[in-house]
């Protein structure tokens, strides 16, 4: 199958001006570059948890796994161990990863198993209404924090790094170009690959003059180099009005889990054998 | 008389109460006894007071009896905890630095020291010492250590001979026949079942009575053709399995009560993605942490209903170790053909209790056909067939493009709001409950025995059994199983109840979760003896409570 449509039949419901039109259409067109270079969409899955960012796996026309909220991760470790020809793409949202499925975000990164985790990084949960993420910066008036909240973000990032991710990056939906190297060389990364996409949310959270006010992309340095990676990665926490960095910070070669488990398969005949083998050991 | 025995080895976490309990089956086994082997050990690593009774009998057994003939003591407590298990003709071989009391002692001190052996194999003494006390040829013995023991076989050898040359035979154990049956424990049937189900990846987090079999088939992986992985908890474990199953690898994880409570919300969405996977779960005592170590039979309803929404699933409570190999192979058919969730539900008794395996002796593995994409485009991953059930590809698969779904969804699997859809979606799922409980008609679903004119009959399920039949065949009463709980055998149940006047539920929870089960399908139950301390009926204990239902 070649020359697909990659965007399927099924009626977008994203808020008009939402940053996730801007990853989908970012992503399609990776997907059809590769697909122009050789890479059968057929080899190509796409995960995603539960949010706004997880429509796309129904808007895309490619092999998918709509998961249920902060799981994509393990999902697409399974898919990524059951056949290692797949290119496996999670996306996944603020909410959903940082906070339901931290430890699987965590865990993927520390065995550098090869999937590639595109985060749509909108600061607030946008389904279930506007409230606040562990992205939000402090004091964020939500639903749920009509005060403002108390708690300080997290940074994804260096999370990423003291984890052991091989590949981080962080892009933002008005970068279109940037976005689309980014999302290229994660999935071209052999290992863990993570990205977080600074969105915007029409509706919940629209920080577009404020991120085009701060954002620029970083200079040239060995990527390879984690101290210095970690110094570029902690000049904005998510909640000070620094600049914000775009780009790749991190990237190293290591062995994945996926190549590590390589087991050969046996036909069901030889199996009945090796169990009657293995029970007379027994006797 | 049928020939029947009990030896009980008791003593510190440490002392190798297990192995020597393997180790005493295997000499039972050679004399062609069917064996069986009760562990209990408290949940600590050095220590406490652990112990081991190993039943022989000429015929098959899946449960210990109160009393024992031999008693073989590590330590003091073997004797102080353990006075109900004495007979007068209980014969006692004691470890003499230790122990206190009457019988025949040999100090492991001095036969290690005389040997040069570390202090690890002074089991392997009182082994020696309880095999010539038992009458059993000093050949068996050495066969048995050659097969069994290859870590050290020679000085634990010597060990064992010098304690053997101190002692004379006093009680001896006649041979039983020429069988030779093949010693495993539950877990390891579970495994051995799930392989012949054409496993091809096993996925669990460590938890207490289920890790035995993450621990066999890790060590076996390579033997088996299998993946074995062990993740961050039993949340990624159900997921990391439902990924490895919709890239078409057969899968089955792992887990106790406590670790399936954060798998719940995997299973729903296995059961509206319609994602083949098998659950074992071996349930210990409950609720919360419980007794890590001791079994129970609390979670029948929870396997029953976990998950939110509706949607078919297949359950089944195995007995001993035959019935947990033949029905976990068929719980991966089931799982594959149907598209569904599948549960084997296990208990500690089942799980860590050791069984004779004869093959010969199950039903014939009939696995049934998969329906795969005949790759006419466009491929619908949930194509609403007639039966409800899909035909099936896998990503990589060209020309599919293959979507599934936890949002209600269309055949194609996008998502859908739209009633029309979201009822032709349920229906279609629920066709493929109807068309389970059809296909398991021919399945051995229930067990039944004793005399069909004993109008009063004991009901359970699960390792109970092995009291039960025992109980029965001494007082004549009828024991009827089910052994698949859901889809519910309603057919064979109802034949084999014919006739009985009087059924008495025996569960070992507290609230009588089969007996509710029964009377949903119109089955009432008369009484109801109910054992939850941790510990499984005896015969013995059984017959007790019995008396309080029986008149």
């Amino acid at each position: 199958m070649t020359g697909r449509q990659l965007v399927g039949d099924a009626q977008n419901t994203w808020c008009p001006g939402c940053g996730n039109f801007t990853i989908q259409h970012t992503l399609k067109n990776v997907l059809a570059e590769m697909e122009q270079e050789g890479t059968r969409l057929e080899d190509v899955v796409l995960v995603s948890g539960i949010g706004c960012h997880a429509k796309i796996a129904d808007y895309l026309n490619i092999n998918s796994f709509y998961a249920i909220h902060g799981r994509a991760i393990p999902v697409a470790s399974g898919i990524k161990l059951a056949n290692r020809d797949l290119n496996v793409i999670c996306c996944v949202g603020d909410g959903d990863v940082y906070a339901e499925g931290l430890d699987h975000l965590i865990f993927a990164a520390k065995r550098n198993i090869g999937i590639t985790v595109i985060v749509h990084n909108n600061r607030v949960y946008g389904l279930t209404t506007g409230q606040y993420t562990p992205t939000s910066p402090h004091g964020f008036k939500g639903k749920s924090t009509p005060m403002g909240t108390v708690e300080y973000p997290l940074n994804p990032l260096e999370l990423m790094l003291a984890s052991g991710a091989t590949y981080i990056a962080r892009g933002y939906t008005k970068k279109m170009d940037l976005l689309k190297t980014l999302m290229r060389g994660a999935i071209d990364h052999r290992g863990f690959a993570f990205i977080d996409v600074l969105q915007i949310c029409a509706t919940f959270m629209n920080l577009t003059d404020y991120y085009n006010a701060r954002t620029y992309e970083l200079p040239v340095y060995d990527r390879s180099d984690a101290l210095l990676a970690c110094e570029k990665i902690r000049t904005w926490d998510y909640n000070s009005d620094a600049p914000i960095a775009l780009g790749l910070f991190y990237q190293r070669e290591a062995l994945t889990f996926d190549e590590q488990f390589q087991t050969r398969a046996l036909p069901g005949t030889e199996r009945q054998l090796l169990i009657r083998k293995f029970l007379a050991t027994r006797q | 008389m049928v020939k029947d025995l009990s030896i009980l080895v008791g003593g510190k976490a440490g002392d190798g109460i297990n192995s020597a309990g393997a180790v005493i089956a295997q000499l039972l086994n050679q004399l062609g006894y069917y064996t069986y082997i009760y562990f209990d050990y408290p949940s600590l690593i050095r220590g406490g007071h652990n112990f081991a009774i190993i039943r022989g009998s000429e015929s098959p057994v899946a449960v210990h009896t109160t009393t024992a003939d031999f008693v073989i003591a590590l330590s003091q407590d073997t004797i102080a905890q353990h006075t109900m298990r004495f007979t007068e003709t209980t014969l006692t071989i004691v470890n003499s630095d230790v122990v206190k009391g009457e019988g025949v002692g040999i100090s492991i001190k001095e036969v290690l020291k005389a040997e040069n052996a570390p202090l690890i194999m002074g089991n392997s003494a009182m082994i020696g010492a309880f095999a010539r006390a038992a009458g059993i040829p000093w050949d068996t013995v050495k066969k048995v250590f050659f097969t069994h023991i290859p870590k050290g076989t020679e000085i634990n050898l010597r060990v064992a001979r010098r304690a053997f040359d101190q002692v004379t035979t006093v009680h001896p154990i006649e041979p039983a026949g020429s069988r030779r049956l093949s010693l495993i424990s539950g877990n390891e049937a579970i495994g051995l079942g799930l392989v012949a189900g054409e496993l091809s990846a096993y996925v669990s987090y460590p938890m207490t009575p289920s890790s035995s079999i993450l621990h066999f088939l890790a060590e076996n992986a390579e033997r088996f053709g299998i993946t074995v992985v062990h993740p961050e908890n039993e949340i990624a474990v159900i997921l990391m399995a439902l990924g490895l199953s919709y890239a078409g690898k057969r899968v089955a994880v792992g887990t106790s009560g406590g670790g399936f409570c954060l798998m719940t919300e995997g299973v729903s969405l296995a059961g509206m993605a319609e994602i083949p996977v098998v659950l074992v779960v071996s349930q210990r005592t409950g609720p919360s942490t419980g007794l890590p170590t001791y079994t129970a039979q609390s979670d029948l309803h929870f396997i029953l209903h976990a998950g939110q929404g509706e949607f078919p699933r297949f359950v089944v409570a195995p007995g001993d170790a035959g019935e947990a190999y033949y029905w976990s192979a068929v719980a991966m058919d089931v799982a594959w053909r149907y598209q569904i969730p599948a549960f084997i539900l296990a208990d500690k008794t089942l799980s860590e209790g050791t069984f004779s395996l004869d093959l010969a002796e199950l039903p014939e593995l009939l696995p049934g056909d998969l329906v795969y994409w005949d790759k006419t485009p466009p491929y619908l991953r949930y194509a609403d067939t007639r039966s409800g059930v899909s035909p099936l590809a896998f990503p990589g698969t060209s020309g599919a493009v293959v979507k599934v779904n936890s949002y209600a969804h269309d055949e194609s699997g996008i998502t859908t709001e739209e009633a029309g859809a979201v009822t032709q979606m349920t229906r279609k799922r629920m066709r493929k409950a109807g068309l389970l409980a059809e296909a398991m008609e021919p399945y051995p679903t229930v067990t039944a025995d004793g005399p069909s004119s004993a109008g009063t009959a004991l009901v359970c399920w699960g390792s109970v059994q092995g009291a039960c039949r025992e109980v029965a065949r001494e007082l004549g009463l009828r024991v009827i199983r089910p052994v698949v709980l859901c889809p519910f055998p309603e057919l064979q149940m109802t034949r084999s109840l014919q006739g009985v006047r009087r059924l008495i539920a025996v569960e070992e929870n507290a609230t009588g979760q089969l007996a509710a089960l029964l009377r949903l399908h119109g089955i009432t139950v008369d009484a109801r003896v109910l054992h939850y301390d941790g510990r499984p009926f005896t015969p013995d204990l059984l017959k007790d409570r019995l008396r309080e239902v029986i008149a």
